[in-house]
């Protein structure tokens, strides 16, 4: 028990210390800083306001994109799930998009909305919307008919159908969803970024490519992923939980 | 009050009903009975408005309750909300009372998987009974029911159908059942074109209930 509790942080130790060897041997601060090199530097940025602000403009396209896939990657795979037909039709689709590399789809989207903001969301929402639905229209196809024949009977209407009957049934695998869902969003965010912003986490690690500069592309790089271990822990982890909680009552 | 006027119905190339007429009363209750895999439950689902896919007509009034062979509970719902999420026009207090009719007055804030089986199917009932409907349904309400739970269930279903006088139709293979509930019994048969009624009327005998054995 107590072994299996260090296991991880041991590993962890070695990683930073695989880390620290690898900067000792390069020793050239350009290449591999050494860890602590970092925090100065982070200081620096974090001092100048230069960090938050990129920062900030990241989550605000994370948090766009989140939302708007799950809301339509929800809906699709809910209509999908419930309704053969369209799910016929409508699979095809979802499997060519599935296999769209997600930098066709970034590329192509600034290609012909152009440079926008709304061409980076847009193309972070359509990498992500077939994910969701894949994983919603496994939950609708999951439903239970009895409880939809009791609401159809009690003439539920159809807000308190959603809300009552289809929503608990389904939070589980919203929550999958939403879990992967960020995972994934938050990688193809700074991509998107990258390739055709002038803020964010994305733009900097860009600005600092260019640069050459390792030491501020790895101090962007771990602000970000401190923040998404937060949202992981802080919001979904405890959302996912709250989903099973009438299971063990 | 009631009629049930199904010309056919099909499932894909299968025909499961053939031509099945009958009516139910206001105050009356009729007992469906037939051999399992004849299709009541279907007859059931189709009267409900469940299921829309039949040729025919039904004439049914508004309030219509259903029990289900299951209790059909919302597992994610307290016991009081399981009865004020369908009707929603009921008071909490009146959410209270339906409860109290069939004695599960103290679990109105327990979740359905805290409750047997047998408290289960009660406030299925409450649930059915909640809104004085004018037609109630009830699909073997009393099966896999240890014999004194079922002896209760059956107890409370009398005393809340002499209550709300619906008209009720309910499926049942047991002949005590019937002859206790049922002012009437609606025996269904095999035909080549789907089920059709063999007999309807209170001279259906016991035998031929007991005839077509547990479903
Ligand atoms: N959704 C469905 N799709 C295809 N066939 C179905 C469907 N529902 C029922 N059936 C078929 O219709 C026939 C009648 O089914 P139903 O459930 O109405 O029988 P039942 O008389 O209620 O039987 P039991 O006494 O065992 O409950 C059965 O042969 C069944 O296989
Ligand atoms: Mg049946």
């Amino acid at each position: 028990m107590q072994a299996a509790r260090l296991t991880p942080l041991l590993s962890l130790a070695g990683l930073l210390s695989l880390w620290v060897v690898a900067a000792v041997l390069t020793d050239d601060a350009q290449i591999l800083p050494k860890p602590w090199q970092l925090g100065p530097l982070f200081l620096q940025e974090a001092g100048s306001g230069e960090l938050w602000s990129h920062l900030l403009a990241t989550i605000i396209r994370v948090l766009w994109a989140f939302g708007l896939a799950m809301t339509l990657g929800t809906l699709l795979g809910l209509i999908m799930g419930r309704s053969p037909r369209t799910n016929a039709w409508l699979d095809p689709w979802l499997v060519v998009f599935l296999n769209l590399p997600a930098l066709v789809l970034i590329v192509l989207c600034y290609l012909w909305i152009g440079l926008t903001e709304a061409a980076a969301i847009i193309a972070v929402t359509l990498n992500k919307v077939p994910n969701v639905a894949v994983v919603i229209r496994e939950g609708a196809r999951a439903l239970d008919p009895d409880l939809d024949a009791m609401a159809q009977v009690y003439k539920m209407p159809w807000l308190s159908r959603m809300r009552h009957v289809i929503f608990p049934q389904l939070a589980p695998f919203i929550a999958a969803a939403a879990r992967s869902g960020v995972a994934v969003i938050w990688k193809i965010v700074l991509v998107v970024e990258f390739l055709g912003r002038s803020s964010g986490i994305g733009f900097q690690i860009h600005l600092y490519f260019q640069l050459f500069d390792v030491a501020m592309v790895l101090v962007y790089a771990f602000s970000f992923i401190c923040v998404m271990l937060l949202v992981e822990w802080l919001l979904l982890q405890p959302f996912e939980r709250s989903t099973r909680r009438w299971r063990t009552a | 009050m009631i009629e049930v006027n199904i010309e056919s119905k099909a499932f894909g190339s299968t025909p499961v009903l053939g031509p099945i007429r009958f009516g139910v009363r206001a105050g009356e209750t009729v007992a469906l009975t037939g051999p399992s895999g004849i299709g009541k439950s279907t007859v059931l689902r189709i009267l409900a408005g469940i299921d829309e896919q039949f040729e025919g007509t039904i004439t049914r009034p508004d309030e219509v309750a259903f029990v289900f062979q299951e209790p059909t509970l919302l597992p994610w719902r307290s016991v009081l909300k399981n009865i004020l999420v369908p009707h929603p026009r009921l008071t909490p207090q009146q959410g209270h009372e339906a409860l109290k009719s069939v004695g599960l007055e103290d679990k109105a804030e327990f979740f359905p998987n805290q409750l047997s089986l047998g408290q289960q199917r009660r406030l299925s009932l409450a649930r059915a009974f909640a809104r004085t409907p004018e037609l109630l349904i009830m699909d073997e309400p009393f099966v896999s029911l240890d014999a004194e739970t079922a002896d209760e269930m059956m107890r409370l279903t009398e005393k809340l159908i002499v209550a709300h006088q619906p008209a009720a139709l309910f499926v049942t293979h047991d002949r005590r059942e019937a002859e206790r509930l049922a002012d009437r019994v609606i025996l269904l048969e095999h035909k080549p074109t789907g089920a059709e009624i063999a007999r309807d009327g209170n001279e259906v005998t016991a035998a031929e209930i007991d005839g077509v054995g547990p479903g």
